[in-house]
């Protein structure tokens, strides 16, 4: 047997080969992107990117349905995308398996909210299943689909950002080539028809009662025995720390956390004297094992909001127990305390937050739109990245399409913002879901001025294909998507590309779309830096002509260093490129009115 | 409840300072050696140029991906107001191997914020087995700055209870055959330093 170091997202696609898939579908979304971009090596398993989650589900409903064991992945907002068609999908169950797996990301590492989609099981009615490392993600994925075909349902497989990116050993198997199973036609169960649906909405119910008779009669949910004094109940990472920080208690560790496995809880609650749930975000387990009867405290000493650790679960259970002390880690309180110590003398470390790379196009364009004073509304990409100081160059963000829309909805507001607020998207968001947005500002006469930041690639989430790259996650060339033809068929009479680097040209761009009264797209079109190297010689500062305005240092570029940074005692008297960083971009050499700023010659 | 013996390595720098080959590396070599491992690490900003590290454990059984604060044996960094902002998950008597190297984050060269006076001194006075590392510079004599990351591995594996022959099999194994001469040279001016 190979036993391999993989990652939780690595573990997950292994497990889909393992199981038999033949078709897999998804949206990149950090943290689930990499177990696509894993199972696409496989021999035998067909896996695409689609334009979005409502897409890649739908597709994975038609494969399953038509016979194929089918995988699904997206990251915690792909699900609200692909809601629509899991809500009833659950009614229709499954021809061939389908699992999906949802990666969360408490504490917000890559995302721009932290919501529970433990819920959406317990509103769709499926069942869920959680892993708590990597082993244990191959193994569930693989009983998901046996658990989909028994029970005629999706299913849903749940990650968090620390399950999907923590390395753990994983102990290989081979594949079952389970094949497809006959598709047969069946009007009652796949046209969801009121009448139809109504029967099979029953038949939801049902399933969902057995489904709880299998987890408890299944080994799913292993209890490991230690003091009576302290009983937890946790699942996935949360149950690690659990373990970490109280190694002598009793655990309960539940993997099939949806619907929850009642005689197995009540039994383990009987044996202890204290119970606790660890779990993280909201109080999904707590809520309904409160609601058996069972006396438990979950978020009465621990967080709703972030990330657990093994420190937050030994503090928050002390705190409300105090003889869970016996049963910690030995040491670990002493470490904390002198670890605190430590926190409050070491405060001052600043932050290194994420920076657009020096060279990046979107910096240039926003560097424009900083000077033209309008208000951006902005969307989800490394632009988003635009936001921070000292470019602070976006009004308003929240989710993947909203650089259109919300730009149509300032204008309805008050006519004023036409000529003074543009959306700003990237080209593989416009793709996921901004078409439909420009489609109803010129259906109904908006006058708005929407920009695509067309860098060729789905660069945030680590570069990958779309429909716009002329490359499929397999690698195969594909036709290119025109956004010009795309915007001309839609109906929008005013649409120019232009270079984000040839700054004029873009600033005289915005400008004469704003004052326009129709609805305007520009399309800033140059390659991702990490796709298409540019390099030009570096830039340097003459500190003699340098009148030290600041404007090069105002478009955040992480080569220029401000005047009196102090980035080494006294900090340089006037602002300072670093020509190990810069990349040739040239925007500090147009930003510069006083000619301070000039090229090195060609090596 | 058995308390067998876990040893926690935590690996911090900048994004595209090479640290997650390194503990890549670590990772590779502690499972060949038959102990259970977890490694935990967050990708995406990366490349960015935000802070990076990489949590790695080995033992009989892992539970936790994450360390706990104050649980860390050894502490690697590849920057020094990195190795300060990790600092405190050193547990007491830890040890502590850093580059000597400073990278303005973004809000010191916009002038904001201000990088912090002298850690190393500051590293020292909490622990007493801090060890500084000229990795820009070592690398440079071993062919290749960029090697600085092997140079930093080298000094930590001379202090973790494994052969060097096994070391260089490891990164024989994990590095491109082009640069395999210039980081087996960088992991051995590293392991120098470390003892000497």
């Amino acid at each position: 047997m190979t036993k391999k170091l993989m990652s939780g997202n690595e573990a997950l696609a292994r497990g889909a080969f393992e199981a038999g898939v033949t078709v897999a579908a998804g949206y990149p979304g950090t943290p689930s992107t990499e177990i696509l971009e894993e199972l696409v090596k496989s021999e035998g398993v067909y896996a695409e990117w689609a334009p979005n989650e409502k897409v890649a589900f739908e597709v994975g409903i038609g494969a399953s349905i038509a016979g194929a064991r089918v995988l699904v992945t997206l990251k915690q907002v792909g699900l609200n995308v692909a809601a629509d068609p899991l809500f009833t999908f659950s009614y229709t169950g499954v021809n061939g398996g389908f699992v999906f797996i949802n990666a969360d990301d408490p504490q917000l590492h890559s995302s721009q909210n932290e919501q529970d989609n433990r819920h959406y099981a317990r509103a769709a009615k499926i069942p869920m299943l959680e892993p708590a490392d990597s082993a244990e993600a191959k193994a569930m994925l693989i009983k998901a689909y046996g658990i989909s075909e028994e029970f005629d349902t999706p299913v849903m497989l749940r990650t968090t950002t620390r399950i999907s990116h923590s390395k753990s050993i994983v102990e290989l198997g081979e594949r079952s080539e389970v094949g497809n199973k006959p598709y047969e036609k069946r009007f009652d169960k796949f046209v969801m028809l009121p009448g139809n649906a109504f029967k099979r909405h029953i038949f939801v119910e049902e399933r969902l009662r057995r489904l709880a008779e299998f987890n408890d009669a299944g080994d799913l949910n292993p209890i490991i025995s230690g003091s009576p004094k302290l009983g937890i109940i946790a699942a996935g990472a949360a149950y690690e720390y659990a373990r970490e920080a109280f190694p002598a208690a009793s655990h309960l560790k539940l993997g099939m956390t949806y619907p929850l496995p009642a005689e197995t809880i009540r039994a383990f609650a009987a044996g202890v004297e204290r119970l606790f749930v660890v779990e993280e975000l909201d109080p999904f387990l707590e809520d309904q094992i409160k609601a058996m009867g069972i006396e438990v405290t979950g978020k009465a000493c621990l967080p709703l909001i972030g990330e657990l650790n093994p420190d937050i679960v030994f503090k928050g259970i002390t705190g409300a127990y105090d003889e869970a002390k016996d049963l910690a880690r030995p040491g670990l309180a002493e470490e904390l305390a002198e670890s605190d110590r430590l926190q409050t003398d070491f405060a001052d470390a600043p932050m290194r937050p994420p920076i657009m790379c020096p060279g990046c196009p979107h910096r240039a364009v926003y560097s424009v739109l900083k000077r033209l004073k309008v208000i951006v509304n902005g969307d989800i990409g490394c632009y988003t990245l635009g936001a921070l100081p000292p470019l602070s160059g976006l009004d308003t963000q929240l989710c993947m399409g909203t650089g259109v829309s919300v730009v149509h909805g300032f204008g309805l507001a008050d006519p004023d913002f036409r000529k003074r607020a543009v959306g700003v998207i990237g080209d593989s968001t416009f793709i996921h879901s901004g078409i439909t947005g420009l489609i109803d500002i010129v259906y109904n006469g908006g006058q708005n001025t929407v920009i695509i930041l067309d860098n060729r690639i789905t660069a945030m989430t680590g570069r990958q294909q779309n429909p716009a790259t002329g490359r499929t996650l397999r690698g195969t060339p594909a036709p290119e998507l025109d956004f010009e033809q795309l915007a001309a068929a839609i109906g929008v009479k005013s649409v120019r590309v232009v270079d984000p680097y040839e700054t004029e040209e873009v600033e005289r761009a915005v400008k004469e779309e704003l004052a326009k009264d129709e609805a305007s797209l520009i399309i800033a079109r140059r390659p991702c830096l990490l796709v298409e190297r540019f390099t030009a010689p570096p830039f340097a500062v003459d500190p003699v002509t340098c009148k030290d305005c600041g404007a090069c240092s105002n478009i955040g570029c992480p080569a220029i260093a401000k005047s009196g940074a102090p980035i080494k005692p006294g900090g340089p008297a006037k602002p300072v490129i670093d020509p190990a960083v810069c990349v040739g971009c040239a925007l500090c050499f147009k930003a510069c009115k006083f000619d301070a700023i000039s090229q090195a010659k060609e090596g | 409840m058995t308390q067998d013996k876990t040893t926690n390595i935590l690996i911090v720098g900048v994004g595209g300072q090479g640290i997650l080959l390194s503990a890549d590396i670590l990772a590779l070599l502690l499972v060949g050696q038959g102990f259970d491992v977890k490694q935990a690490e967050i990708h995406g900003m990366s490349q960015r140029g935000g802070s990076v590290h990489s949590m790695v454990r080995y033992g009989t059984a892992i539970s936790s991906p994450l360390i706990s604060r104050g649980d860390v044996d050894y502490l690697m960094a590849y920057e020094e107001l990195e190795a300060l902002r990790w600092a405190p998950f050193v547990k007491p008597g830890g040890t502590v191997i850093v580059n000597k190297k400073q990278i303005a984050p973004a809000p010191v060269a916009l002038g904001v914020a201000a990088y912090p006076e002298d850690p190393l001194a500051r590293l020292r006075q909490n622990f007493a087995r801090t060890t500084l590392v000229e990795a820009d510079r070592l690398a440079q004599e071993a062919g290749n700055v960029r090697a600085a990351n092997l140079v930093m591995l080298g000094a930590l594996a001379a202090g973790l209870p494994f052969s060097k022959e096994l070391w260089r099999d490891t990164i024989a194994g994990r590095v491109p055959p082009k640069t395999l001469e210039v980081n087996q040279d960088a992991f051995e001016l590293g392991w120098e330093v470390a003892n000497a």
